[in-house]
């Protein structure tokens, strides 16, 4: 019971640090407004893709986007603590080292779907459709693709000492993961060069994106995997990048 | 196609129903739990003793036989405690015992591995060698339970200012299992005893240094912690501050049962607070005793008197006084003796028997600063010389 309490409090604390920031909601509108406006409209001119408009296709890419690069920013929170000497209070606090990952990921990724909500608001105005059923499908989708991702975050924050190297790293990782997602561009199909197929295999995000897709865009969009499967593999990786990150967090000097 | 569509929906329907139980509700929740505003009691100044004795009922209730049993036994125990960082000893086999309700003071200069053996005894460090117990429990075998035991004010401030006073002790007070059912009384009572009752809303960031100063203070105290670990507790604080907090430490231990190991490089502070005190140099305990008895170690209070018949009187008082040491600096006679105030009379009517006169005499009694020179002196001459000591005092600045 103290360990939920514990993880409710990580979770609370998270969350409401965000929702105090005002600059980072309001700037969280921009570079998704960027991809889906000036992107989306300049790509207008490649051919339409299983019959959607391009900025439909990529829309829930888009959204997919969103939650990597929060997911992965918010890691930052882990060397922000530790510079303000937060941390120690939470390591030496009597809960598991499992429990504090857990707070600190359910609070990062309520985070960073909150980002992908306002996203799915920005797309109504630019004119996708939007569904209220399938907005609540994609909610809790949302936060599965987020825990695996904040994961990384997480892990990648626990071995870095400086916020300007972790700019660095969280880049290396963002991209590939990104471009590789079939977020802008398809993945799979006759023309696409078997390497780029091969690789995307191994991405994450290329089954969140997807199951995004099959839920936002409906009977329009062929899915790659079923959903289930999709929901799966997101799943597993979510699993897996708690235990990486639990050892991490539980390293002792 | 159309079954997997409805399996699906009715899937999304029970994550949208668990997604609103953890995450919608709870938020509802919080907002109650932290609208509440402080008791219109404050008003009342009721600081100290009083109060805190009804938690010592709560917090003594709450313990079980087995930690009655403990009670017994010391505090802390630590034996052959022993931490290195890549060759270097910080903590060189420390064996120190602090008994219960003591303020135990660890005094030493910047880098003497004050900070280390705290680390050691609040789990946050593995011992390299040696272990310690802390309220009875293994700091190794046991990190939990004496992570339940103790409370720690950290050399470095570890608040989050983006909240607000009293969020950061909710949040503590969760962090340590604290009865919801006594969060808000509990909370309230620190506040009050740091005196933060009307600022515990603000967000930190509007605080003051000793403002978050003291309310880590409030915040170590939640759970009823059995030690209480302050780490350089007024490091870089105005001497008002510091002067306000000695109060609120010296108050807690009249008031309750709690055993409190202080870190500081402030001989005052450590002086004015603690019962025993370990002088710590090279990560070895150099001397340890009450603060009186440690002076008295050294050779005792210095007489000054400066007359121009220096050489006459003193040949007259060699005879006269009981006195260890009489030595004739810069033209001044300077006795070394055990009970200065009840001597200096002594010494003025020998002089005036004489005809001798005095143009003026100064007592100085020996203050920790002698005594933590005394020791760290020895221990620097024991160790080696002095070119090495430059050389380890930098790297023991590069560890953290």
């Amino acid at each position: 019971m103290t360990e939920i309490r514990g993880i409710y409090t990580l979770w609370l604390r998270e969350v409401k640090r965000y929702l105090r920031d005002r600059t980072r909601i309001v700037s969280s509108f921009f570079q998704p407004l960027l991809w889906l406006v000036i992107f989306g409209s300049g790509m207008r001119i490649s051919e339409s893709i299983s019959g959607l408009s391009y900025q439909q296709y990529i829309f829930p890419g888009i959204i997919g986007q969103t939650l990597l690069f929060t997911s992965m920013f918010m890691g930052i929170s882990v060397i922000w603590d530790r510079e303000f000497g937060f941390l120690k209070e939470i390591l030496v606090a009597p809960i598991s080292r499992f429990s504090i990952f857990l707070g600190k990921m359910f609070g990062d990724s309520t985070d960073a779907v909150i980002q992908g909500i306002i996203v799915f608001l920005l797309g109504t105005l630019l004119g996708v459709r939007l569904d209220i059923i399938m907005f609540l499908e994609s909610l809790p989708v949302m936060l599965l693709i987020t825990f695996g991702l904040v994961g990384i975050g997480l892990t990648v924050a626990s071995f870095i000492e400086s916020l300007e190297s972790f700019g660095v790293i969280q880049s290396f990782i963002n991209l590939p993961l990104f471009f590789l997602s079939g977020a802008l561009f398809p993945v799979r199909g006759e023309s696409v060069p078997s390497w780029l197929q091969i690789v995307s295999n191994f991405n994450p995000l290329t089954y969140g994106v997807d199951a995004l897709r099959t839920i936002i865009l409906g009977e329009a969009w062929q899915p790659l995997y079923p959903l289930y499967y999709d929901l799966l593999v997101v799943g597993g990786f979510a699993v897996i990048m708690i235990l990486i990150g639990t050892l991490a967090f539980s390293r002792r000097r | 196609m159309i079954v997997r569509k409805r399996l699906t929906l009715a899937k999304h329907a029970e994550y949208a129903f668990l997604l609103f139980r953890t995450i919608i509700a709870p938020l509802l929740n919080f907002s109650e739990s932290f609208s509440n505003q402080p008791h219109s009691t404050s008003f009342r100044i009721r600081k100290g003793a009083k109060y805190f004795s009804d938690c010592n009922l709560v917090a003594l209730s709450n313990y079980d036989q087995n930690s009655k049993v403990k009670q017994m036994s010391n505090a802390i125990e630590t034996s052959d405690l022993t931490r290195r960082f890549n060759g270097f000893v910080a903590v060189d086999k420390l064996n120190i015992a602090v008994e219960h309700q003591e303020v135990f003071g660890l005094l030493g200069p910047n880098g003497a591995g004050k900070t280390t053996t705290i680390s050691m005894l609040c789990t946050i460090l593995k011992p390299t060698s040696g272990t310690a117990k802390v309220n009875g429990f293994d700091i190794v075998k046991q990190a939990t339970q004496v992570r339940k035991s103790i409370g720690i004010v950290f050399q470095d401030p570890s608040i989050d200012d983006r909240l607000t006073g009293r969020e950061n002790l909710f949040m503590h007070a969760n962090l340590y299992g604290v009865p919801q059912s006594e969060q808000k009384t509990r909370i309230d009572e620190v506040l009050k005893l740091v005196e933060l009752e009307d600022r515990a809303d603000s967000i930190l960031r509007t605080y003051s240094g000793g403002m978050r100063r003291r309310l880590e203070i409030a915040r170590g105290l939640i759970h009823y912690p059995k030690v209480l670990f302050l780490d350089e507790p007024t490091i870089g604080l105005d001497p008002q501050t510091r002067e306000h907090i000695w109060t609120y430490i010296k108050e807690l231990r009249k008031a309750h049962d709690i055993t409190m190991v202080l870190t500081t490089h402030y001989m005052e502070e450590a002086d004015r607070l603690s019962d025993r005190i370990a002088i710590m140099d090279y990560g070895k305990i150099v001397a340890l005793d009450t603060s009186p008895k440690l002076k008295e170690t050294l050779e005792g209070d210095v007489i000054t008197v400066k007359t121009k018949d220096a050489e006459r009187f003193a040949s007259i008082l060699e005879g006269k006084v009981a006195t260890k040491k009489i030595r004739i600096v810069e033209g001044s006679i300077e006795i070394t003796v055990q009970d200065g105030k009840a001597l200096l009379p002594r010494i003025v009517e020998t002089a005036a028997q004489n005809n001798i006169y005095v143009d003026s005499v100064a007592l100085r009694e020996p203050n920790l600063e002698d005594v933590f020179l005394h020791y760290t002196g020895h221990a620097i001459r024991a160790e080696s010389g002095d070119e090495l000591h430059g050389l380890s005092a930098i790297r023991r600045r590069a560890i953290k």
